[in-house]
């Protein structure tokens, strides 16, 4: 646990990422391999699913510090991060006992879930006495579940890659599918062979960047592949032995989608295709709150899989008769995905080829996506006809050119009664975006969602309060709603340092969870 | 409520400053005023255009320092009396800066402490905190939670010889922000001044020759202002007030680590806003045990506190059964302050 917890606080403490990286690749190098199995996985922004109820641990801090309540309201507003606040407050004289992250998780955290509160208060004050008190805001961390130090997944695999001698898109690989924490799991990860992606393992998704110049500076026209940017989620259909789809966050879709999967197995074993996931609307695409039925259902029923048939806009082939393609230019990708999906088979209609889009040049595709809204997409996707799919985040190839610039994806923080026709309802809310592991809060926005989602809303505000101060809650940081806003200005007044006009809610995302949502860097992108 | 209602208090707020009724003199007014006790030298306490000033004797030197010439300041010995107007006025070590002191006003038979700042640690650079019986206690309240403990200082000089050390090995200077009187001092008498030459910025310098030239031994220094432009400063300490740590007089310095050492630092957001690579918890104040060690020693019945977010020590006091308060005055940290607050303005 020590060792961990100094390598958190050395990620915490400094802002350069090299000395991040040195950080880590010094913890991986000798780590155990338990111990370094649970790190990387924690570092990769996973969390202990709620080991101890909020509610209990503020109990047993207090006890253990003798503080009442309302001491300890004025403390953590103070402070503004439960974990610290706790960490502070305890008292002195706890000492590390010596024991490895993986038993701390194994044998302590994780023990925690099965007791009843008393026990859980009593539990916890026996573990503070085994950490002295930098490490108690570590552990602390732990338990409140979210670890946030400012290292990216990428900047975690680039240290595993520098103490292991592996790429890290080797490392990205072999991490893809639902990787869990395990001794053997790591001896796998990290084993020299060279592999790729076999049997439910899906490749690391290549990202898009959105424009933010005029797309002349990108270059002729006629270099580019451009298609839709649909309003779905994106996904890796893999047809090997069997089918599988996942998303982007590594989820696993194959129980919500079962008419996606068995559309799959009518592909040739070895093809693995990239595309978005959407709900058809005749020949088109439905809204993206149609998606959202299906995604609300862990396995859907057979009225909703009529009613909400999914379909796979394919847009890349990574695998192909068993091989990987995505060091091959994206025009022959492209190729081969219409040949094989034109295939003369009435399974496929689920799984199409996304539309490309011609322009012979820049105006043209101006002309275009502005009708990227009646055909319910967002905008364009460019894409360089010789780019190869790569892997990792490669930045300059691949844009999408969104038809609204304005929106980012961010977490509701605070809540409020709305007045009117709102009144009663907790429908004024307040947004934030990630910055170096904190959520900042950067735009109000009320309306936007129907009536059912207004009351939805307004049921987990009441049930996930944090704090009140006076007619303002803040709630714990779950919910994701994508924002849009007319423009956006640098401004002193607004601690996120930027001003947005209009702001607004566009959806909610319920595909998303917080760690998901967009970063001050990302807003600050579009400062221009 | 207070049984002292019929009888004016002995101290009480008016316009200029804590006024003491019974004596006509204030205590750290910051209006003009004809008569004037300042606990210490810093801005908030020590202002300029009052009439006669009276000081701590070894803050003399501070005092003289930061006012114009032509000011009246006379130098009162901690523990020796002095009447004014039939009042009884002493002064006391307050631990917080070279000369800093606690007001004790005694009028027939009532003793108030008026604590200006005050710390409990220890401190080469000034006499230690003294303990005074009273009946009514105006205590400062900078870091009135209890998440404010502040590490040993033996403890806080280790760390700065490590941060030093390791900049030293990456061949480039350490940069500390430290407000310019008495935290920079008490920096200098806590770190080890082999490792390195000690560079100060300008602010930092002129009142460090005021300290020595108190009496206070510090270790050897150089003027940053005083050496050439291409000067290698590679292994150095240098010291600086917080503000000038990311403007252009820092430059000169590049990419070498900036630690800010404030009792704000303590809280990771403070030190996240401060952008620094490092926070040293580090203050002249007392922290929350200091408070309530302070607070019970005196064994005021009556507690009046000025300086930032006091209403949970309040209420702390008031659960003990004490008559605590607030007293509204314009020593700076009043309102929300917060790393920028103390670091550059209150120290
Ligand atoms: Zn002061
Ligand atoms: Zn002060």
């Amino acid at each position: 646990m020590k060792r961990f917890a100094a390598l958190y606080l050395a990620l915490d403490a400094s802002n350069r990422s090299s000395r991040k990286l040195a950080a880590l690749a010094d913890y991986f190098a000798d780590a155990e391999p338990a111990d370094a199995a649970w790190a990387l996985w924690l570092l990769c922004g996973e969390r202990l699913r709620h080991p101890v109820p909020t509610r209990v641990l503020k109990l047993a801090a207090m006890r253990v510090s003798g503080i009442d309540e309302v001491l300890f309201a004025d403390c953590y507003e103070a402070v503004g991060d439960l974990a610290e606040t706790i960490a502070l407050l305890l008292p002195d004289g706890g000492a590390d006992d010596g024991l490895s992250l993986a038993a701390w998780i194994e044998q302590r955290i994780q023990a925690l879930r099965g007791l009843d509160p008393d026990a859980q208060v009593q539990a916890l004050a026996a573990l503070w006495r085994c950490v002295d008190r930098g490490d108690a805001f570590v552990l602390n961390k732990l338990l409140t579940g979210g670890l946030r130090v400012g290292v990216s997944r990428g900047l975690a695999l680039r240290g595993l890659a520098q103490a292991t001698g592996l790429a890290a898109e080797v490392l990205a690989a072999r991490l893809a599918g639902g990787w869990r924490p395990g001794v053997e799991a790591w001896q796998t990860l990290v084993s020299p062979a060279p592999s790729r992606p076999t049997g439910a393992q899906p490749y690391p998704f290549r990202l898009a960047h959105p424009l933010e110049q005029p797309p002349e500076a990108l270059g002729a026209a006629g270099d580019w592949l451009l298609d839709w940017k649909w309003d779905g989620i994106r996904g890796q259909l893999l047809r090997r032995e069997s089918a599988h789809l996942w998303s982007r966050g590594d989820e696993s879709l194959d129980a919500g989608f079962p008419d996606l999967i068995d559309a799959a197995l009518a592909l040739p074993p070895g093809t693995v295709l990239d595309g978005e996931v959407l709900v058809a609307d005749g020949d088109g695409v439905a809204p993206f709150s149609a998606l959202q039925r299906r995604l609300g259902r862990k396995t859907p029923g057979k009225a909703l899989l009529a009613s909400h048939p999914a379909i796979f806009l394919a847009f890349d082939l990574l695998e192909h008769g068993g091989d990987d393609w995505r060091e091959r230019p994206l025009w022959q990708r492209r190729e081969a995905l219409e040949a094989l999906l034109a295939a003369p088979d009435g399974g496929l209609a689920r799984i199409r080829p996304t539309p490309t889009v011609s322009a012979a040049d820049w105006d043209a595709a101006v002309d275009q996506r502005q009708a990227a809204r009646q055909l319910r997409a967002e905008g364009l996707m460019l894409k360089r006809r010789e780019s190869v799919y790569g892997s990792g985040r490669p930045r300059g190839d691949w844009w999408k050119w969104k038809l609204d610039p304005y929106t980012v994806d961010a977490v509701l923080v605070y809540a409020q009664a709305g007045h009117g026709r709102r009144a009663g309802l907790f429908s004024d809310y307040t947004f934030a975006v990630w910055h170096d592991g904190q959520l900042l809060p950067f735009a109000k926005a009320y309306s936007g969602l129907t009536d059912a989602e207004m009351r939805e809303v307004d049921r987990f505000v009441r049930r996930n309060t944090l704090e009140t101060f006076g007619p303002v809650r803040s709630v714990r940081p779950e919910l994701v709603f994508e924002v849009g806003f007319e423009g956006i200005v640098e401004s002193n007044r607004h601690k996120a340092g930027l001003a947005v006009r209009f702001p607004r809610m566009l959806r909610w995302r319920q595909d998303k969870s917080a760690a998901d949502a967009d970063t001050l860097d990302a807003l600050r992108c579009l400062l221009g | 409520m207070n049984a002292r209602t019929h009888t004016p208090p002995l101290i009480r707020l008016d316009a200029q400053g804590l006024y003491c009724t019974a004596g006509d003199f204030w205590i750290d007014p910051w209006r003009p005023v004809p008569r004037a006790v300042v606990t210490h030298a810093h801005a908030d306490h020590l202002r300029q255009g009052h009439g006669q000033y009276t000081v701590a004797r070894p803050g003399l030197g501070l005092a003289r320092a930061r006012l114009p010439d032509d000011a009246s300041v006379t130098g009162l010995d901690y523990g020796e009396a002095l009447q004014i107007n039939g009042v009884r006025v002493s002064l006391h070590p307050a631990g917080h800066v070279l000369g800093s002191a606690q007001v004790r006003v005694e009028h027939r038979g009532e003793v108030w402490v008026v604590s200006g700042d005050y710390k409990l640690a220890a401190d080469a650079t000034c006499a230690p905190f003294e303990p005074l019986r009273c009946h009514t206690f105006i205590s400062e309240c900078t870091f009135g939670l209890p998440v404010y403990r502040w590490p040993e200082p033996s403890v806080i000089g280790a760390r700065i010889n490590t941060l030093w050390r390791e900049a030293a090995a990456e061949g480039v200077p350490l940069l500390v922000g430290a407000y310019a009187l008495g935290k920079a001092q008490r920096i200098l008498s806590l770190i080890d001044p082999t490792i390195g030459p000690i560079g100060l910025h300008g602010a930092v310098d002129a009142l460090t020759t005021v300290y020595r030239e108190s009496g206070v031994t510090l270790p050897a220094t150089l003027p940053v202002a005083g050496q050439a432009r291409g000067h290698d400063w590679a292994g150095a300490l240098i010291i600086a007030p917080p503000s000038a740590l990311n403007g252009t007089w820092a430059r000169r310095f590049g990419a070498a680590p900036r630690v800010v050492a404030s009792g704000w630092m303590t809280v990771r957001g403070a030190r996240r806003r401060r952008g620094v690579d490092a926070g040293v918890v580090l203050s002249d104040h007392a922290d929350w045990d200091g408070l309530l060690t302070a607070i019970d020693a005196t064994g005021a019945q009556q507690v009046l506190l000025t300086h930032g977010h006091t209403a949970p020590l309040v209420r702390v006091l008031q659960q003990r059964g004490i008559d605590a308060g607030t007293l509204r005055t314009e020593f700076a940290g009043e309102d929300g302050s917060d790393a920028e607050a103390e670091a550059d303005a209150s120290p």
